[in-house]
């Protein structure tokens, strides 16, 4: 299991995951690779349709959801292709506003 | 003035009581959610919004009430029995008919709307008003709020005035002015090395998390609520004015939502009769620092495009806007325009103010300032046409901002001959 990840599941995911706020799941073993592309057919193929929620319907990141890779955005990195290498740790989390 | 209630009782709260609010609907998506502690949409993770159904509001109505935000009840997420609680009492602050900036600038008429002049010297003691309103509703506890620093102060007093506990989490590197006055209220205040958006991260982060469970998080779980408390600034621009619109605002833009509210209550107004139908635009205001807003504008996208901040208007630091998107919405569809100036003119901005009107800004009113100036030189806003800026906080919170550009014009003896000399 060495391309493991950990991802963080933000509370309206969480009927996903059975509660689970933090799951891990191995990208290094799909299509897309040790990318973040990758951890989401993983958390598709562990939990069924997630990946829905967190992309729309062209396969783009949904405007409202943000991305952590470690402690970078992935807008600042290279989005869906941002490599994900065994250890990482993902956020996915609603964007708020703030201010 | 009406006597406020700073001695007044705690009231009970036992009644799951939203005023006018219906529900909460998603922006992006429209899915309809029932009243609660939710923020984000489970179908799309869209922005949750109140729902209303308004009985007749009329002008009498609202000018019977309080000298407080709270005389627009009848249009906010709140129960009338809000006024009584323990609360700030924020708003209805004054509205300045700038002669002086206005002649100094070529315009025909422009005025000021300055939320200084609020409990804790900025807008936000409107938006956490309303969201502990809310709070108390959902038996949220604790008052929290992730802040760039005026949010922090105002969560806090109001927390103190409440009796409730408060955790105000803030970038690390905020001004004296923003932390020292929160910290003084006695909540927990802390302060997070990294930059707002990193704070907000971690405040959607601690959302879920057992530790947070009575947390009303004012911007974050509360936030549908909190938002609607900008709607204020709108409502009392227009009854200010003699219950009409101004042709022209210029607000700054953090997040956009402050920008994106006056727009609705401005549209709430027409909607109930309460103002004539007219043609406004809204102008926008950034930092040339922190402009993801404007950039996006600029370029003609929908997207803003997340940067990092890097400017002196801290309060206006959010390089990831969520709001942005609908700030620029309301910006193309009112005909208005974005400015970017850069820190230079903003504490230009902030002199001129003070200097011209009496007013002293924060960096985000020199932003506001320098914006107008900005908007002017390049034709995109008409100097003959009845303009209002927002002035949003106090420039005492961000001495800094001025400290290395003004001082004493000398330092004498106490002597009649050395005040002659220094004035020659």
């Amino acid at each position: 299991m060495s391309g493991q990840v950990t991802v963080r599941i933000p509370t309206i995911l969480r009927t996903y995951t059975g509660g689970e706020a933090e799951v891990t799941v191995d990208p290094s073993t799909t299509a897309a690779g040790a990318t973040l592309s990758g951890v989401l057919e993983a958390l598709e193929a562990n939990y069924a349709g997630i990946q829905t929620r967190i992309l729309d319907d062209n396969g783009a990141l949904r405007r409202f959801v943000n991305v952590y890779v470690g402690d970078e955005d992935v807008r600042f990195a290279e989005g869906l292709a941002t490599a994900t290498p065994a250890g990482t740790q993902i956020s996915v989390i609603p964007a708020v506003a703030g201010g | 003035m009406t006597v406020d209630n700073l001695s007044a009782p705690v009231v009970a709260v036992d009644e799951f009581d939203f005023g006018p609010a219906t529900g909460l609907v998603c922006r992006e998506c429209g899915a309809h959610y029932g009243l609660g502690a939710a923020y984000a949409c489970m179908e799309c993770f869209g922005p949750l919004e109140v729902t209303y159904s308004y009985g007749e509001v009329t002008r009498e109505q609202i000018e019977a009430g309080p000298s407080s935000l709270w005389r627009y009840a009848p249009l906010l997420p709140v129960s009338k029995h809000a006024v009584d609680e323990p609360n700030l009492q924020p708003g209805w602050t004054r509205i300045v008919h700038a002669h002086n900036l206005a002649e100094e600038l070529g315009m025909t008429s422009l005025w000021i709307k300055d939320d200084s002049g609020n409990p804790t010297h900025s807008f936000k003691d409107r938006v956490v008003a309303v969201a502990q309103s809310a709070a108390r509703r959902l038996g949220l506890g604790t008052l929290s709020c992730a802040s760039t620093g005026n949010l922090a102060h105002a969560v806090a007093a109001a927390a103190a005035r409440a009796g409730q506990n408060s955790v105000v989490i803030v970038p690390h590197d905020l001004e004296d002015g923003k932390t020292v006055t929160t910290a003084t209220y006695g909540g927990k205040l802390l302060a997070v090395e990294g930059n707002y958006d990193d704070v907000n991260r971690l405040c959607s982060e601690l959302i879920g998390d057992p530790l947070t469970n009575d947390w009303g998080f004012v911007n974050v779980n509360l936030r549908p609520y909190y938002a609607e408390g900008s709607k204020t600034m709108g409502f009392e621009i227009a009854e200010q004015l003699g219950w009409r619109l101004p042709d022209q605002v210029v607000i700054p833009i953090a997040s956009g939502a402050l920008l994106v509210k006056v727009d609705k209550a401005f549209r709430e107004l027409i909607a109930l009769g309460l103002v004539e139908d007219k043609p406004y635009k809204i102008f926008g205001a950034q930092a040339t620092g922190c402009s993801p807003v404007y950039q996006a504008f600029e370029a003609g996208f929908d997207v803003v495009r997340p940067v990092r901040p890097n400017t002196i208007a801290k309060s206006l630091a959010i390089g990831n806007p969520a709001d942005g998107p609908y700030a620029i919405d309301v910006i193309r569809r009112t005909g208005g325009a974005i400015g970017s100036v850069s820190d230079d003119e903003v504490v230009d901005g902030i002199r001129r103010l003070a200097r011209t009107e009496g007013v002293f800004a924060e960096t985000a009113g020199g932003v506001v300032l320098a914006t107008l100036e900005q908007l002017l030189a390049s034709g995109k806003l008409d100097p003959t046409a009845e303009t209002v800026i927002l002035n949003t906080g106090d420039g005492l919170k961000t001495l800094d901002a001025v400290i290395d550009h003004v001082g004493p014009t000398a330092t004498i003896r106490p002597q009649v001959s050395d005040v002659r000399e220094a004035l020659a």
